[in-house]
């Protein structure tokens, strides 16, 4: 299918973008990459009246490393942060997360903040961000504000963020090389049926679930063994009301839940 | 700031395949109808347009990227290489797509286009491919004839041909 017609934009500033994007607010769309959206356009899924095309705002195409975390600005391609060279020890979780965000042929054009900004709850880079705690970085006319991850992701494809709203980048907590990452798809590159995220916390692990329920989901536990980690991996399998589709049954999901979790959580505990 | 009307058409020029050409686009046009339609450069496929299939991958300033998701807008001043650019004559193949005919790499040829672009963007940048990463990267496309065997078979073999060759200090990719 092709999509409606729409008003194309070319921003060559950061204050021009955000302009267009508080005469028109929910009328207009941010592409960066254009993985996620454009196939939303072309199935006519979404409708703007105006593109607003920030590729070649050169600011926005940045990676800052400070201590504790990694800015990733709105025009850093996947492929980009795949390739930096801090990415292993930085991001471990990235690391292993990334490979499996699309194929190369996606990466190579989509963006790190707009498979974010998409919010499909099967995606990987929004089940990190949940796992890591790590917060967007949103600007409007004259306003700019930091949400959390937990707080971002609304639901299916909805996000907290307003239409007058721009994410100019994303902060991932950097460092902690106790994590681990697994999904199961029908073919690599596809979006999960589960896909599943630990990180080791100050007092036991953090594990979060993606492909699931509405959003990725994560919880906080002590240092969990045996049937008391069983007891909580199934308990968790529950609470994320899964759906059978075309894809997978729920109890296949939950299945995956607990022998996912049980490993991912082993091995951070180690 | 420029602000293209989605009421008019609007001048794209761009290279393709090394040679300069330009039409004129609507916001709204896709990369695969502009090529095929008011290009006329028909090699570039277009199969389910939402990025998933592959047929339509080409390269743009020389990076692999599906034209179904990229509008022609978009690609003013950029260069373009699609499937019509590998031959090095129109009388001869390049070394990958005499592979994939050895190889029987395709039947109905709809996944071919997309397929050769992913290929021949991989095998500049990694000349010793294992299957492994061969499989990896045609795990972006669809192909409903072969059941990839033969092409990972093209691959490999034009990726040990093409060492040869450079070898010998040939450049004819």
């Amino acid at each position: 299918m092709k999509p409606a017609a729409f008003d194309y934009v070319r921003a060559e500033t950061l204050g021009e973008a955000i302009e267009v994007l508080a005469q028109h607010g929910g009328d207009a769309r941010i592409i960066a990459g254009g993985q996620s959206l454009m196939a939303m356009l072309n199935m006519r899924l979404a409708r703007p009246k105006v593109l607003i095309d920030i590729m070649r705002l050169r600011e926005l195409d940045r990676i800052d490393s400070t201590s504790g975390s990694v800015k990733i600005g709105a025009g850093v391609r996947q492929a980009a942060l795949l390739a930096w060279p801090e990415l292993a020890t930085s991001l471990p979780l990235l690391s292993k997360a990334l490979p499996w965000t699309g194929h190369a042929q996606t990466r190579s054009r989509g963006t790190v903040c707009g498979s974010l900004a998409h919010a499909d709850p099967s995606a990987e880079l929004p089940l990190a961000l949940v796992a890591l705690g790590g917060e967007l970085h949103l600007r409007s006319a004259g306003k700019q504000r930091k949400v959390a991850a937990r707080e971002f992701f609304a639901g299916m494809m909805a996000t907290a963020r307003a239409d007058d709203e721009l994410i100019e980048a994303v902060s991932f907590p950097s460092g902690n090389a106790r994590c681990a990452f697994r999904e199961v798809a029908r073919r690599h590159g596809d979006f999960a049926i589960v896909a599943c995220a630990a990180v080791a916390t100050k007092d036991g692990v953090r594990f979060a679930v993606g492909g699931v329920a509405d959003v990725p989901t994560a919880r906080d536990w002590p240092r969990l063994e045996g049937s008391a980690l069983d007891d909580a991996l199934n308990g968790f399998a529950h609470e994320l009301d899964a759906r059978d589709d075309v894809h997978a049954t729920a109890r296949y999901r939950r299945d995956l839940v607990r022998l996912i979790g049980r490993d991912l959580v082993r091995e951070v505990l180690q | 700031m420029t602000r293209l009307s989605s009421a008019q058409r609007h001048l794209v020029r761009f290279t393709l395949n090394g040679k300069p050409v330009q039409g004129e686009a609507e916001p709204r046009l896709l990369l695969t109808d502009f090529l095929r339609q008011t290009i006329g450069a028909t090699g570039t496929h277009v199969g389910c347009e939402h990025g998933v299939c592959g047929a339509c991958t080409i390269t743009v300033d020389g990076e692999l990227a599906r034209a179904c998701l990229t509008l022609a807008v978009q690609i003013d001043g950029c260069e373009l290489r699609t499937v019509e650019g590998l031959a090095p004559a129109p009388d001869r193949l390049g070394v990958l797509q005499a592979a994939f005919r050895r190889n029987h790499a395709l039947q109905c040829g709809f996944c071919t286009a997309g397929i050769l672009m992913s290929l021949d963007h991989y095998l500049r940048a990694h000349p010793k491919p294992s299957e492994a990463e061969i499989r990896d990267l045609l795990s972006g496309h669809l192909c409903r004839c072969t059941g990839y065997t033969p092409i990972v078979q093209a691959a490999l073999e034009a990726a040990a041909e093409l060492a040869e060759l450079s070898r010998s200090d040939h450049r004819d990719v």
